[in-house]
């Protein structure tokens, strides 16, 4: 099986005449996704690689005839609140956000927004997620041609706060004869929709998957929630875990942010070691080297 | 984006909390009128942007104007940590009967702002935290919902705080809440909150910082209310020169994003690498495997030939360079074809040969085939997804030590 998505998802792009939506756009439906609306404001009647464009949310969902799944939103950062809150409005429940640099108080809204109506955000800042040879919503991967080369359906469930990782740690573990069930960009901001700890009861529950990898980075608290969460859980899952920007703990970065907007060192518990002693502790494996997460997975799962 | 502690108590006003009678002056004579106004025992405040005033005597009282004068003429003189006062703010000497805490920060796990309060102001309020977890009352808002009084006062009230003391600090912090979420902060804190001799609550210093992507869309509050001009960042970073030549390419041109750091950063092996989880993974790699990265870099969201060879060039220029690794995690939107051209543009222009200045190429992905080709016709082997990130570093530093041996 998978987590989120599956066979049937459907969904739109919101944004979808922008450059990099119609690339997506082209790379999901060549991936097999079923995305049955783009919408633009002011756009209504144009064509994206065969997808009808709409001026809103309700018009897609009309022409659809029936609930939409989810939603892909690459409007500005100035825009993007009112954007999938329109989107949830009419019904969506699965939202990716790709945009980058949106104030932490409008994610905040949105995320407490999708809450009440049960939906899920994914991002923001993030390449969305992807089934192995099912569906991708997003531009992870990339085209489909290479996201095949990348990802081949298999055991593990990988999240990622980089989207680009995501991608090269499901090379390795599809070249390892692992493969992946689902693979989650879940966005490099400091407050996002889905954590690490949010999405665990989803591969929790599903049977494809049988051990999660993590890529994770300096900066807030997600490392820590999910080290909770496993102590807390008597989760079935073995977990690896690889932690980049260990330079970042030297006195002179203090302060100082590479990479995403949520990679910043400012207190004692955001730094790489300080995070990878709570997973430890959790009994999660932290993998010194990012070849080595193959073989910490088929050691774990053999275990 | 921080604030000087006169702007951060204007904003407290604004938002209709009560302030003492305070002036921002940048003379001395200004700071002698603004005590005379006053009329009374003041307190001479520099107004830079770094903890730690009072230590340095960046903080002194006055019994006169003539005193308040001539302190304001020492601080105005006074770097406190490499950095120079704006001004000085002069504020009467206040009669405190107790001074408390009021605080908003994010709560990134709760994804909500969280209110909090102590009855143990003035100092630090993770220290009371720690050693006085029963002196701080915590309590989350809603990001949508309006706030209600009420919710501050549930947060004051579990310090034990009670009567009219409660009735007078709730509307203070529950005004303190909507500022933070109206106006983008990041960090909205009163401290001390003064209960003064009389019975009433006054913000004595206030610190307040806003986040950079909302700065944008709060003109009114910073360039109306607070007079601040466009171009000034409060941004305490100096770049050096490679990072502001970097900088410079970026911006000439709309394709792809390059960024360039060197802060702390000081070796002989320069590195082209991306984006941005593969950037930081390479860096660590490079140096855990005893590599001496001069510097650290971001390529993405395909940028031109000009591009890349723009940021290698800058990278091979800088002091000590000897060679530079090309790496990136798989990419799909970056081309690798075009990252090739780019950087064996830049040793051709630098006259220097490819072969011998490119430590290792490693960037599988986009257009690959295509990359190889260039590479090879100019003698740089080109790697694979099958060499790792960590395989590619090391191969990089086993180079350049073969090299410099």
């Amino acid at each position: 099986m998978s987590i989120l998505l599956n066979k049937d998802t459907t969904f739109i792009v919101q944004g979808i005449t922008g450059r990099e939506a119609i690339n997506l756009t082209r790379e999901c439906l060549d991936y097999g996704s079923k995305i049955v609306g783009g919408v633009t404001p002011g756009r209504k009647g144009r064509e994206v690689h065969g997808v009808p464009v709409f001026d809103t949310v309700a018009q897609a969902v009309e022409n659809h005839g029936g609930q939409i799944d989810g939603s892909v939103v690459t409007v500005p950062p100035g825009f993007t609140k009112d954007a999938v809150i329109e989107a949830i409005a009419n019904g969506i429940k699965l939202l990716v956000i790709v945009t980058e640099r949106i104030p932490r108080g409008d994610v905040a809204e949105m995320v407490e927004f999708a809450d009440m109506h049960d939906a899920r955000i994914i991002g923001p800042n993030c390449l969305g997620l992807i089934v192995p040879d099912v569906c991708k919503m997003g531009g992870i991967g990339g085209p489909a041609r290479d996201a095949a080369k990348s990802y081949e359906p298999g055991a593990v469930g990988v999240m990622s706060r980089s989207g680009g990782m995501t991608t090269e740690i499901s090379s390795s573990l599809t070249a390892a004869g692992l493969g992946v069930s689902t693979a989650v960009s879940i966005g490099g901001d400091a407050i996002i929709g889905s954590t690490y700890a949010e999405l665990m009861p989803y591969f929790e529950a599903d049977e494809q998957t049988r051990a999660i990898v993590i890529y994770t980075e300096p900066g807030g608290r997600m490392e820590a929630q999910l080290a909770e969460w496993k102590k807390e859980h008597d989760s079935r899952l073995p977990i690896v875990a690889f932690m980049a920007g260990k330079f970042m703990d030297d006195e002179e970065m203090q302060g100082m942010s590479f990479g995403h907007a949520g990679t910043i060192v400012e207190g004692k518990e955001d730094s790489a070691n300080e995070k990878i002693k709570r997973l430890e502790e959790a009994g999660i494996t932290v993998v010194e080297r990012i070849d080595e997460i193959p073989d910490a997975v088929k050691e774990r799962i053999e275990a | 984006m921080r604030f000087y502690e006169y702007e951060a108590r204007k904003i407290v006003e604004l938002a209709g909390i009560p302030v003492t009678k305070y002036g921002f002056c940048q003379t001395a004579d200004e700071a002698r009128k603004v005590a005379e106004d006053i009329g009374g025992p003041t307190v001479i405040k520099s107004q830079v942007l770094t903890g730690g005033r009072m230590k340095a005597g960046g903080v002194q009282f006055a019994d006169t104007p003539e005193e308040a004068a001539e302190h304001a003429a020492d601080i105005l003189e006074l770097e406190i940590n490499g950095l120079e006062p704006v001004g000085v703010l002069v504020d009467p000497k206040a009669e405190i009967k107790q001074e408390y805490y009021a605080g908003v920060v994010w709560d990134g796990t709760a994804k909500k702002p969280l209110m909090l309060f102590s009855d143990m102001g003035g100092i630090d309020i993770e220290q009371v935290a720690e050693e006085h977890p029963e002196h701080v009352g915590r309590g989350h808002i809603s990001n949508l919902l309006p706030v209600g009084d009420f919710e501050a006062k549930q947060v004051i009230a579990a310090t034990g705080v009670t009567g009219s003391r409660l009735n007078r600090a709730t509307p203070v912090l529950a005004k303190l809440a909507r500022l933070f979420r109206d106006n983008d902060m990041l960090l909205a804190e009163i401290n001390p909150l003064a209960e003064l001799t009389d019975g009433t609550f006054v913000a004595l210093d206030a610190h307040m910082e806003m986040e950079d992507e909302a700065v944008g869309r709060q003109k009114k509050l910073l360039r109306k209310d607070l007079g601040i001009a466009e171009d000034d960042t409060r941004d305490n970073y100096v770049p050096s020169r490679f990072e502001k030549n970097v900088k410079a390419i970026d911006a000439a041109d709309h394709r792809g994003v390059i960024q360039g750091k060197d802060h702390g950063f000081s070796g002989n092996l320069g590195l082209v690498i991306g984006a941005g989880g593969g950037s930081l993974t390479l860096t660590d790699a490079v140096r855990s495997q005893g590599g001496k990265p001069a510097n650290y870099s971001e390529i993405g969201g395909n940028p031109s030939v000009a591009k890349a060879c723009g940021l290698a060039k800058e990278v091979l220029q800088k002091d000590g360079v000897e060679k530079i690794a090309v790496m990136m995690s798989i990419v799909s939107n970056t081309r690798v074809d075009i990252v090739a051209r780019g950087v064996i543009k830049a040793c051709l222009e630098l006259e220097k040969d490819p072969a011998e200045t490119i430590a290792i190429f490693r960037i599988p992905g986009a257009w690959e085939d295509e990359g190889a080709k260039i590479l090879d016709h100019y003698g740089v082997e080109y790697c694979d997804r099958t060499v790792s990130l960590w395989d590619a570093a090391g191969r990089a530093v086993a180079k350049i030590q073969g090299a410099s041996a």
